[in-house]
């Protein structure tokens, strides 16, 4: 056929349908191991806990009335909408998510819209220094603001010696902690899909409204921003669907109030050893999470091709 | 309207303080004379002295780096096929399937990512261990080395594989002598990206990892979850200085090929 077809190995290409091979490896890998646990995860939602290993009792037992056993097996759901700390969980990851996104929008945006107008010979270095502490541990840049925030930490400590404040400020185990940690945690994720929008702007366009009368900032909110869309889109799907089930910053940062259903689930698996709970509490997280994942794959896609 | 202003200057020195400070001050704290990581008490290495002699951290070590190059080679391998099949092999049934199942991964929560894999585990009755954890590692990795191919094909000059089949070149060499050359850059930082991203996972591995499996992440969490001491300050540069130390080399040399493509 075409040029597209030549990129498999041939020998793969001898033994098989060659292509039908190279797209079944990757595929069937995802399949077992991405797509099949959650059909797991939906099977043991709806079973019973109990004491045992493995913790739960099996859906279809001995092959009698399969019925009953479904019936009962949407205790763990009723469970979750008993307690309203599920609910309060849920509903405060939705808030944590959606306010440490707009934070980090705000501030990447001033980040990568400064890099994208530097000098060209600067943006590979500014660039390069945005995705370096990308690839730091997670936990590391987590575990650095600690011996910051708290009581008696670094920042309480420089500004009472520089006599800002006479009583140490209370920021550790509290929700402030946790949005710093969300914001500086995930502000690469942000700046890079921004950068990459709004260095390809085209700057006639600019030039054009200015040269037209229309005020630099007018001309940001009315040009600059409406192109950068796609940008903005991407960077807030990569912040907000990985921090509604965000577990290290809470547990790490936040305090006993700090509810996030990630850290909730964690408990549940590993602390009350509660698996269709647990499962129970990742469905609905789902759920919440399917409709804003499929709109990041579609921008994805479009932005690849 | 496109020049460099004050507001570009400051917003870069106070971003990158911002995203810098922590770190920095973490290191520089890892040289700590003194156990409270907020006094300054003179410069010491002592903190590193320990970490040598601390087993369980060293035992660690060694599993993290044996899980994280097995699945970040398995990974590459997987995520490159998975890359080139998702921009070469135009359409084929259940392309949309591949697709959402590449790029959900990488914004689905780890939580759910761990609990998942491990179900799946202890449903196939596979025990938990360091296989349970490559396993894991190697399909989240395997997804963002698919997304660095697909970015790279999508600038690919297809007229050089056109050339080299219309002089003779069998597809299996022009693959070999032609296409995987100029896209080893992108497969070499796919796989940097997997290395490191195996190398940090918290969450997931301890969902799926069993007894004798710790990697060094789990250990630090477990430290951390004791108190802030300098111990942890000085593992964390370590870990700090070699995954900068690599990044700066993959860069370097991608710099190079790009020089030496630019002169040829």
């Amino acid at each position: 056929m075409s040029i597209k077809e030549i990129q498999i190995p041939v020998f793969l290409k001898r033994t098989f349908n060659g292509r039908n091979v190279a797209i079944s490896i990757p595929y069937l890998w995802l399949l077992l191991l991405f797509l099949f646990p959650f059909v797991i995860v939906l099977k043991i939602s709806l079973a019973q806990p109990v004491i045992a290993m493995p913790p739960y009792t099996p859906l279809f037992s001995w092959g009698d009335s399969l019925w009953p056993k479904i019936q009962a097996g949407l205790d763990s759901y009723l469970f979750l909408f008993s307690d309203s700390l599920y609910i309060k969980a849920y509903l405060s990851s939705i808030k944590i998510a959606t306010i440490s996104t707009v934070l980090t929008l705000i501030i990447g945006y001033a980040i990568a819209y400064s890099i994208a107008r530097a000098p060209t010979r600067w943006r590979g270095i500014l660039l390069m220094l945005v995705i370096l502490p990308f690839w730091t541990s997670f936990l590391i840049r987590v575990y650095a603001w600690i011996g910051i925030l708290k009581t008696e930490g670094l920042l309480n400590l420089a500004l009472m010696t520089l006599g800002v404040i006479e009583k140490p400020l209370i920021i550790m185990n509290t929700d402030l902690a946790v949005y710093i940690g969300i914001v500086y945690s995930y502000l690469p994720f942000m700046i890079l899909p921004l950068y990459a929008n709004l260095e390809k702007m085209d700057m006639n366009l600019l030039e054009a409204a200015a040269d037209l009368g229309c005020r630099p900032f007018k001309t940001f909110w009315t040009v600059t921003i409406p192109l950068s869309l796609p940008g903005i889109l991407a960077g807030c799907f990569l912040v907000f669907i990985p921090v509604i089930g965000e577990f290290v910053i809470p547990d790490l940062l936040g305090g006993t109030q700090t509810l996030m259903i990630g850290k909730v689930l964690w408990g549940e698996f590993f602390y009350n050893r509660d698996w269709p709970v647990a499962s129970a509490v990742a469905i609905i997280m789902l759920l919440l999470l399917i409709v804003p994942i499929i709109l990041y794959q579609k921008s994805q896609e479009k932005a690849i091709s | 309207m496109t020049r460099f202003s004050k507001f570009n200057v400051s917003a870069i020195i106070i971003g990158f303080t911002f995203l810098y400070l922590p770190i920095i001050l973490l290191i520089l704290f890892s040289f700590n004379e003194s156990r409270l990581v907020t006094v300054w008490a003179g410069f010491s290495t002592k903190w590193y002295v320990e970490l040598m002699q601390n087993q369980g951290i060293k035992d660690a070590a060694w599993v993290t780096f044996k899980v994280a190059f097995i699945s970040s080679s398995v990974a590459t391998f997987l995520g490159t096929i998975a890359g080139l099949v998702m921009t070469r092999f135009g359409k084929f049934r259940g392309r949309t399937l591949f697709s959402g199942m590449i790029y959900a991964p990488m914004v689905m929560p780890e939580v759910i990512l761990g609990l998942s894999t491990l179900l799946t585990f202890i449903t196939l009755a596979i025990d938990r261990g360091v296989l349970t954890v490559t396993l894991a590692h190697i399909t989240f990795s395997m997804c963002y080395v698919s997304v660095i191919i697909q970015s790279r094909m999508s600038s690919y000059d297809d007229s050089i594989n056109e050339a080299a089949l219309d002089l003779g070149c069998t597809p299996f060499r022009t693959f070999l002598l032609i296409t995987f050359p100029i896209i080893l850059p992108a497969v070499v930082s796919g796989w940097l990206l997997s290395f490191t991203m195996s190398l940090d996972d918290l969450v997931i591995a301890s969902f799926t990892s069993g007894p004798g499996s710790t990697t060094l992440p789990m250990k630090i969490y477990s430290m951390v979850r004791l108190g802030v001491t300098p111990e942890i300050n000085a593992v964390s540069t370590i870990l700090v200085g070699l995954v900068t130390a690599g990044v700066i080399t993959a860069s370097l040399i991608g710099k190079r090929q790009r020089q030496q493509l630019a002169q040829s």
